[in-house]
Order: C-alpha cells, then sequence, then structure tokens
C-alpha cells in the first residue's frame, strides 16, 4: 500500500482525510508522554494551569526512549501500550488532542472522545524500537526531567511508518483488521 | 569446595544484561522468520518484514526501548563457594550492564505508594537455585511489561482438564490481544503452587522457541495450543494475520490433589535472554 505523507502538528482537516488500515509516513513535531506524564498533565488541568505543550493539533507519541548512545539523536523509541493513558486522554482531546502515537486497544470512552475531536490513533510496530529511532531527527526535553525515560521531549520526526489504527470516525483496525482476515480465511478454507 | 569471587558475577550479570538487550537468540529470529513465510495476509508481512528488519540493525541500541526489569536467573553448584554478597554483586551487575549499555532504566521503588524511578533498574528480579556440581549458570532476561502486563494465573479445578487449560490460555491470548506486541510468546506453567505456577510460566520463556515439552503428550499440547492461538486472527500487532503466536511453551510439575494451578507468561516478539556459565 502506498503510504500517506501526514505532517505533525496535525489539522482537523488532515486528520479527517485518514482511514483506518492506511500506511502513514508521518513528519513534524510530536511529543513524548506516557503514564507518568499524564498523570501530571492532569493536575496541571485540575490547577487550572497551562499544559507544558501545546496541545490544539499536537500529536502525542506514548514512548520512553532508551538513553541516547554517542552519535544517536535518541536511543530506542518504540511505542508503549496505550491502555494505560485512556483514563487522562478524553480531558486532552477536548483541548485540541488530534493524535496519538501507541500500541494496543483503547478504551469505548477514548474512541468516542476521539470523535467529536477529529481526532486519530496511529500504530506505530511495538517492539521495532531500533528501527523507529532512526526516523527521530532532534529530541529536546522539555519538562518533567525527574521523571528520566518518562520525561517530556519534543522529537523532530521524518517518515516515521505507522498504521492508522482508529480513524476520527471511529474505525478500530483491531476488530476491522482482525475480522477481514478472518473472512479471507474462512473463505479460502471453503467455509 | 571451589571459590568465586562474587566480582566474577557482576562482569557476567553485566555482559549478559547488553547482550540479551542488543541481540535476539536465533531461534527467536528463525521463528520470526517461519511466521514470515507462513504468513500470506499482506499488512502481517508488513508488519513481520519490519520487525526482522528492526532486529537485524544492529546499530548499537536495544531491539526494543522497554529494556525491561532484569530477571536474574541463577543456578549456582553446591560445590561453589562464592566470596562476598551475591544479591549485591548481581545488583551491581544491572546496574553497570544499565549504564554502559545506554539501556532504559525502567524500575521504580515502591509499587503503590511512591513510584520512584530507582534511576539504575535496580533491583534484579533475581531467582536462586542450588543444582549439583561446581559451576554457576547466569542468565538474565529481560523482561517489558507490555506483555507482562497482559499475563494472568487461575487456580483451576483438576475437573477442567485438558478442555480448561485450553480455554484459559486462548481466553488469556484474546484478552491480550494486540496489547503485547503480537506476535507473542506464551510460558504455561502448569502445576504446584499458586506462586510455583507463576515461575514455571516464566521460567517456560527461557527455552529455545523450536524445543518441546519432554513428554510427547504435552508437546501436543503445545503444538494445539499455537495452531489454536494462530487461528484467533489477530495477528502482528493485531492488525489481523496468522501469527498471533511464535510459540507455546508449557512447564509442568506435581501439585495438589485437589488443584490444577494455571499460570501463563505473556511475552513478545522481542523474546530476550543470554546465559553464561562461571
Amino acid at each position: 500500500m502506498e503510504a500517506k505523507r501526514v505532517s505533525a502538528p496535525l489539522s482537523r482537516e488532515a486528520a479527517a482525510r485518514l482511514r483506518c488500515g492506511d500506511a502513514v509516513l508521518l513528519s513534524g513535531t510530536v511529543y513524548t508522554a506516557r503514564d507518568a506524564a499524564h498523570r501530571r498533565f492532569l493536575d496541571c488541568l485540575r490547577r487550572g494551569e497551562p499544559l507544558p505543550f501545546p496541545v490544539e493539533n499536537a500529536v502525542l507519541f506514548y514512548v520512553g526512549p532508551s538513553p541516547a548512545p554517542p552519535g544517536h539523536v535518541v536511543g530506542s523509541a518504540g511505542p508503549t501500550t496505550s491502555y494505560r493513558m485512556d483514563a487522562e486522554t478524553p480531558a486532552l482531546l477536548r483541548l485540541g488532542l488530534r493524535g496519538m502515537i501507541g500500541k494496543g486497544r483503547r478504551s469505548p470512552e477514548v474512541i468516542a472522545a476521539m470523535r467529536e475531536a477529529g481526532a486519530v490513533y496511529f500504530g506505530a510496530i511495538g517492539g521495532a524500537g531500533a528501527l523507529l529511532s532512526a526516523c527521530v531527527r532532534s529530541a529536546e526535553l522539555i519538562c518533567y526531567p525527574d521523571l528520566g525515560a518518562e520525561a517530556v521531549r519534543r522529537l523532530e520526526v521524518e517518515n516515521m511508518p505507522l498504521t492508522v489504527v482508529i480513524d476520527a470516525a471511529g474505525n478500530d483496525l483491531y476488530e476491522l483488521g482482525r475480522s477481514a482476515y478472518l473472512a479471507q480465511r474462512a473463505e479460502a478454507n471453503g467455509n | 569446595m571451589r571459590e568465586l569471587d562474587a566480582g566474577r558475577i557482576t562482569e557476567a550479570v553485566a555482559r549478559l544484561c547488553v547482550a540479551a538487550n542488543l541481540r535476539l537468540p536465533a531461534d527467536v529470529t528463525a521463528a520470526v522468520e517461519a511466521a514470515r513465510r507462513a504468513e500470506d495476509w499482506p499488512v502481517a508481512c508488513d508488519v513481520l518484514d519490519r520487525i526482522l528488519e528492526n532486529d537485524q540493525l544492529d546499530k548499537g541500541l536495544p531491539i526494543c526501548q522497554d529494556t525491561g526489569l532484569a530477571c536474574v536467573f541463577l543456578e549456582i553448584g553446591q560445590e561453589v563457594h562464592i566470596r562476598g554478597d551475591l544479591r549485591d554483586a548481581v545488583d551491581a551487575g544491572v546496574r553497570r550492564g544499565y549504564r554502559e549499555g545506554y539501556l532504559r532504566k525502567s524500575a521504580v521503588r515502591d509499587p503503590l505508594l511512591d513510584r520512584v524511578n530507582t534511576g539504575d533498574n535496580t533491583p534484579a528480579m533475581l531467582y536462586t537455585e542450588l543444582v549439583p556440581g561446581d559451576r554457576v549458570k547466569l542468565t538474565v532476561a529481560p523482561k517489558g511489561f507490555g506483555s507482562e502486563n497482559m499475563s494472568r494465573i487461575a487456580m483451576l479445578r483438576p475437573s477442567d482438564g485438558v478442555a480448561g487449560v485450553k480455554r484459559f490460555v486462548l481466553e488469556t491470548a484474546e484478552a491480550a490481544g494486540p496489547n503485547p506486541c503480537p506476535p507473542m510468546v506464551l510460558g504455561v506453567g502448569l502445576g504446584g503452587t499458586f506462586d510455583k505456577c507463576a515461575l514455571l510460566a516464566k521460567r517456560a520463556l527461557l527455552r529455545p522457541l523450536d524445543s518441546h515439552h519432554p513428554d510427547p503428550r504435552y508437546a501436543a499440547l503445545e503444538a494445539e495450543l499455537l495452531e489454536a492461538v494462530n487461528a484467533l486472527g489477530i495477528g502482528p500487532q493485531g492488525f489481523g494475520g496468522r501469527a498471533t503466536a511464535l510459540a507455546v511453551l508449557i512447564e509442568t510439575m506435581p501439585t495438589h490433589i485437589a488443584g490444577l494451578p494455571c499460570a501463563v507468561n505473556v511475552n513478545c516478539h522481542v523474546a530476550r535472554h543470554q546465559t553464561e556459565v562461571l
């Protein structure tokens, strides 16, 4: 499949053009955030403080990279499992978060909030951190240095290979891809 | 009594932490390649190609950024006397390996109340066993938590039998779905007590993926379960396809007349472990 080129930050209009199952090459600015950073984002919102990154049209990458060896911008940088961020995600979507990069299922609440926000969930290949690292052009720590690998970083990425797992209409590749495969297999077996 | 300086254990653990995170055992690569050959669903083929590309990059980076908790298995010969503090020696090895290998530090000091990163990936998850002889066998198996979180244990009834075990293993794979980075490896423990059963499942993950349980009945069950898991259609990364699992490995031990403990320890396709004998 020919990959669609997508840039981040991601507009609502560009997000709406993406379909579940699309292969994507993402370039631009993404922010890293995982478990502990999400809890701090919500603490910020409860206190009425601004988030430490521009959330409107932003794409978050659920990743805690390994340390960068000499000569590398970043270490291995594959996705972590997304469901752990489900509780905090609808609040971010309501503020204009437009994309998330991770792996694994999302909750019905997240998918409903994505549809309202016109947001997209991308899957990166879990366990392919060395490959994904090569797409990162620069990495800058922007807050929560005490969190180590979980600190929030601004990454400039180029042609990061992703798959649209859940599109802005709420179609979910984990359901549709699997059922399409099983239907094809049943047909091949003459059932 | 053979004397062994604890410093040599530190050095070996450090080496093994780095080696395990940077290269996969040959049997794991062979299993991914075999899964690719058996796959005919285009999206699944693409994913497996990328996984193979990642595993062969060799750029001095860990295969996966989740370089895990450091599970360290020691088989200590009864005829060896270790000079020095063993626990400290192992943790010193983890500390050095994770620092020098640019591996991610993923351990928090307290699980519930104060989740502060220990900063050096210690403590090791240390498993010691006394065995005959005068050697020390060390295995380091870094364990990522995307897959660990999908693991489950059930205290089945003896009457649940083979059907109950099959159901629980398939339910576990189904519930895991795309979350643990399929194609996954399933370590299944049967028997023992609650805790021993979980340990059997973890130890099963140390076996070569092309190995079989010595009892042909369990070997047949491993093959049958693998076939059943791969009929679920979850596929690589959960995008659909055949390769949901690379292997199902069963370990067994005696148990109580009233019990049939069944544990499933889920691993991802980055099924890491390296061994050295001192």
